[in-house]
């Protein structure tokens, strides 16, 4: 312990002391303590996500509706719906009647709050020709743009976040900013994100998106109903995904891109329940998931219900 | 002696499983009654419906011929070349339509006239597997009636134009 000893010729201080008085009192000049730093004072304490308790995500909750106000000048809720008990979300997707028309990509990006200068989408939807070797990823084309689709010769297979029960991402964040929740969504912290990307590499289904900048996308257009883990404002160099539309599904409801699908090709609901869609499908369906020999055992089922 | 308790063995094994199934069967006939879907009112081109507002009082003519009305569908019937009118619509109450059987079937439950051929598509249908579903998944969904979609007279979908696809790499500035 350093020690201030008052002797004869002044004070002493010890060199330990010293340098700590003078770390606080520089970091008391760097950041003064206004009432807008107050604000960044507490996002710089803000422990994390699963290790605060109700009343300090409330105020969390509290602290960024006030940024976001004073940001896009409008009133933004941020809400922290939890999962809901005997929850096990699952997706599924039927190749045969998707025709790639991408309504699906924008209802989305209308929903989730995704810049759109610079443009990102949390959906791809692939194209492949019929009748050629298509699991090769790397063969399909994401730029198509036909006149009218669907076209004869191709199939579409759109791609977002499987949200893996066994997700590399969420091993890969060194800082446990993502992670996987009770219902199966895989979810970012966009406070605790780093920004390293590592997850983007780790992830085998392109699923992962960076903002580069910051989002650009005008205040009138932003969803103010929005999740602390899902669809709130991000900020720039951090990643974001899908989250099945968490601030939409934890409520009840279906994601936004299954009520946009003009064909009703996306069907979502509850793996444990076995009256839900999505277990009729795999039960009576062949379905199939993506890159299933990885072992990320996805909740994103595709299949074809109509043989053709 | 233990050839036969085994075969004793068997034989519970099949009574005690029957047993089991009986009320899985049951379950599953459960199901299928009859439920009545939430739908949206049938889209009707406007002004259309109820169809005796105009047949009220015409006489019934049964014989395929060149119509003065609606002959552009008659025409370009995609769905079922060479069918006629009434094989979907009840001749002698036009705001009804009618099952091969004879029962008639209002509109807005048309579907049950569309599953006499496509049973598997409306077995599927039911189960919330064909067709889109907006609302809630773990309660009240909105279901929607098979000509929201499939215009019944030509029922296949038309193609549409696609979103624009997303920004290329290589076009950022």
């Amino acid at each position: 312990m350093g020690k201030i000893e008052k002797k004869k010729d002044g004070i002493h201080l010890d060199r330990r002391s010293f340098l700590k008085g003078a770390a606080l009192g520089l970091a008391g000049i760097a950041l003064p303590l206004n009432k807008a730093d107050a604000s960044l004072w507490e996002s710089l304490l803000q422990k994390h996500f699963k290790e605060m308790n109700d009343a300090e995500i409330k105020q969390v909750l509290g602290r960024l509706e006030r940024e976001y106000e004073e940001k896009y000048k409008k009133e933004i809720k941020v809400g922290n719906e939890k999962a809901l008990p005997g929850v096990l979300f699952g997706y599924g997707l039927d190749l045969s009647r998707c025709i790639g028309c991408r309504t699906c990509v924008y209802a989305c990006v209308e929903e989730n709050n995704q810049s759109k200068d610079p443009q990102i989408h949390w959906i791809s939807v692939l194209r492949f020709k019929k009748g050629e070797k298509w699991v090769d990823l790397e063969e399909s084309e994401k730029y198509y743009n036909p006149e009218k689709v669907p076209e004869d010769e191709y199939f579409y297979m759109p791609v977002q976040c499987q949200q893996c029960e066994n997700p590399p991402c969420v091993r890969a964040c060194p800082t446990q900013a993502t992670w996987k929740e009770p219902d199966g969504i895989v979810v970012v912290d966009y406070n605790w994100c780093i920004g390293c990307r590592y997850c983007m590499a780790a992830c085998p289904y392109g699923a992962r998106h960076f903002n580069w900048t910051e989002p650009g996308r005008k205040p009138e257009e932003i969803n103010p109903r929005t999740h602390y883990l899902g669809n709130r404002p991000r900020y720039k160099g951090v990643v974001e995904k899908c989250t099945f539309c968490i601030q939409r599904t934890r409520n009840g409801r279906y994601p936004a891109c299954v009520e946009a699908c003009p064909v009703g090709a996306r069907k979502f609901g509850n793996l444990l329940d076995p009256n839900s869609e999505i277990r009729y499908a795999i039960e009576h369906k062949r379905v199939f998931r993506l890159k299933e020999d990885l072992n990320t055992n996805p909740k994103f089922y595709y299949f074809f219900a109509y043989g053709r | 002696m233990k050839k036969r308790m085994k075969s004793g063995c068997i034989l519970t094994l099949v009574v005690c499983l029957a047993i089991i199934g009986l009320p899985l069967i049951a379950g599953a006939e459960e199901r299928d009654i009859p439920k009545k879907f939430f739908v949206p009112p049938p889209p009707f081109s406007p002004g259309i419906f109820p169809c005796s507002q105009c047949h009220q009082g015409m006489p019934v003519n049964r014989h395929p011929r060149k119509l003065e009305m609606h002959q552009e569908i008659a025409s370009n019937l995609k769905h079922m070349p060479g069918g006629w009118c009434f094989d979907c619509h009840n001749p002698d109450n036009r705001d009804k339509l009618r099952l091969a059987n004879g029962k008639l079937v209002s509109f807005e439950e048309s579907y049950i006239l569309c599953g006499q051929c496509h049973g598997t598509i409306l077995r599927e249908w039911k189960a919330g597997l064909h067709g889109k579903r907006t609302g809630m998944w773990n309660g009240d969904k909105q279901y929607r009636l098979c000509v929201h979609c499939h215009w019944p007279h030509e029922p296949r979908f038309k193609a549409i134009k696609p979103f624009p696809p997303p920004v290329k790499p290589t076009d950022i500035k």
